[in-house]
């Protein structure tokens, strides 16, 4: 255990297609919304972390007076990595409660900064050349090799999105809701060989904050305690083309076992799943690089429906950046969901769900961020 | 296939002499003297051993073709459909770019054919390394420690 759980969570109150926030309000909704949730203000808060917008705007946007500040910016998996530090600094007593936020206007581009690659970086000069086009190009990249080496079919990449469907089905905020079929997945758009339109996230607005403080403080607040009993997190390299391995991400082995270790649990203890998933191969990579599939045997795992309703070990339960929300950094969003999983109230609960393991991805396979959540401290 | 469209590189004055060699139709890589490591893309140190004493050599120009996928959107720099590919070189490094004088199809795009370097002038300064269908079967090539 670490000391330090979870007290105030939100997402902001809308989702999906919001043209009338800002960026920087979309921080600040879900931000409000987390403080009622925690029962505080924004006088309450005196750490902050934040990507996508610069924390210097959103504490000042926020009223916010901070002793503690974070802006580390590794892409989608960035908040994972806030919380680990914000552990680290709350239990160092650089400050007592951690406000971290996510927003993010990716559908309606309302006050969006965009992801610039200069042409004078590495990336700039040895891969924007050929034509990739933003991650639907690159995070799929290493994909037909993982196809070819471990004999995954298109189809078994298709069931993926169809098992986040069945969950994002019992979701009533989630995007899609609709159930579909590996035909339909197999028959939708193609966008870039061999991904097609179902097997790409979504693209929406949105937001979402949490609020950390000391365990031992946990009672003082309205919503039971969310433990956080370990973090990891690690970075590989800016350019997908530069993996070590196209068939795993090194830095979700980093992120995941450090993790687990810090948390002191083993796979059977994990009741609850997420592994951020911008696009369908990205559960089968976490799976087998977190360890509870062995190489070459996740895309077997979820044909045979072990991650979906009644499995053995629900997965992505909110539908997934594929099917519940993906604005761009979707690991928050993973967060929460861990969050109300652990707490009980989420849409499709998990029944006794007592430890969530969360695995983020950043910069396609550039970043990850790991947190173990825990019903008890553990 | 290319157009003005395409996006280039601003060569660094770590990463000057690879756009050199390619003006002059060589693929150039780093191999550290210590360690003996070859890596890419270019620095003036061995990512492996963090030594700072490293060559510049002429690689092959031959490789296999590791993974890819087809971009069905349009790019203002394509003609249709392309591949981004990724190919590991014949000494060991993996590097993105594009596959030529060959459909763009998943049935003619075969993982691990062999494929050989062509240069393609992009810009006044800039020559791209992209890659074709070999011409000549590997096992007949005289092995890549000769090529320098």
């Amino acid at each position: 255990m670490t000391g330090v759980a979870v007290v105030g969570a939100a997402e902001t109150t809308e989702l999906g297609k919001i043209p009338h926030l800002s960026q920087m309000q979309l921080h600040a909704d879900a931000a409000l919304n987390a403080m009622a949730d925690a029962g505080l203000t924004a006088k309450d808060i005196d750490g902050i972390a934040t990507a996508g917008e610069r924390p210097t705007d959103l504490a000042y946007y926020l009223g916010i007076t901070p002793t503690w500040v974070d802006g580390t910016s590794v892409g989608g998996c960035s908040f994972m990595l806030h919380v680990r530090h914000a552990v680290a600094a709350i239990a160092s007593g650089q400050c007592t409660t951690v406000l971290i936020t996510h927003g993010e206007s990716g559908r309606s581009g309302v006050g969006r900064s965009g992801f610039p690659r200069a042409p004078a970086s590495l990336a700039g000069q040895f891969e924007v050349p050929f034509g990739p086009m933003g991650p639907p190009t690159m995070f799929t990249l290493p994909v037909l090799r993982y196809m070819k080496d471990y004999g995954m079919t298109h189809e078994q990449l298709a069931m993926v999105a169809v098992v986040q469907r069945e969950w994002a089905s019992m979701n009533p905020r989630a995007s899609f809701q609709e159930e579909i079929t590996v035909d339909d997945v197999l028959n939708s758009k193609m966008i870039a060989y061999p991904f097609h339109l179902l097997e790409c996230c979504l693209v929406t607005d949105g937001g979402g904050a949490l609020i950390l403080t000391k365990a031992d403080r946990a009672a003082d607040f309205p919503q039971p305690p969310v433990h956080i009993l370990g973090t990891g997190e690690s970075v590989e390299t800016p350019m997908i083309s530069q993996m070590d391995d196209l068939t795993s991400s090194r830095a979700f082995k980093v992120a995941g076992s450090f993790a687990m270790r810090d948390a002191g649990i083993s796979h059977a203890e994990v009741d609850h799943l997420m592994v951020y998933d911008a696009f369908a191969h990205l559960p089968i990579y976490g799976l087998e690089d977190l360890g509870f599939c062995k190489k070459g045997e996740a895309a077997d795992f979820i044909w045979e429906q072990n991650t979906a309703p009644g499995g053995c070990l629900p997965m992505n339960t909110n539908g997934g950046g594929l099917s519940y929300m993906h604005s761009g950094m979707y690991g928050m969003y993973a967060l929460q969901e861990s969050v109300r999983q652990i707490r009980g109230t989420a849409p499709a609960q998990v029944k006794d769900a007592n430890v969530s393991l969360c695995l983020g991805v950043g910069g396609m396979f550039g970043a990850s961020g790991c947190i173990v959540f825990g019903k008890e401290p553990k | 296939m290319d157009k003005p469209t395409r996006s280039l590189p601003q060569p660094t004055p770590e990463t000057q002499h690879f756009w050199e060699g390619t003006q002059a139709e060589q693929l150039l890589l780093q191999r550290c003297t210590q360690c003996t490591h070859t890596y890419f893309p270019p620095r003036p140190f061995c990512p492996s051993c963090s030594s700072r004493s490293v060559e510049v050599y002429a690689a092959s120009g031959r490789a296999t073709l590791a993974s890819y996928v087809i971009n069905q959107r349009p790019h203002p720099a394509f003609d249709g459909p392309y591949a981004i590919a990724l190919v590991d070189l014949e000494e060991g490094p993996r590097m993105m770019t594009n596959i030529v004088e060959c459909a763009q199809t998943p049935e003619a795009l075969q993982l691990d054919m062999p494929l050989e370097v062509r240069f393609e002038q992009v810009s006044e300064d800039i020559k791209l390394p992209l890659f074709a269908p070999a011409k000549i079967a590997p096992a007949k090539i005289a092995p890549a420690g000769e090529s320098k």
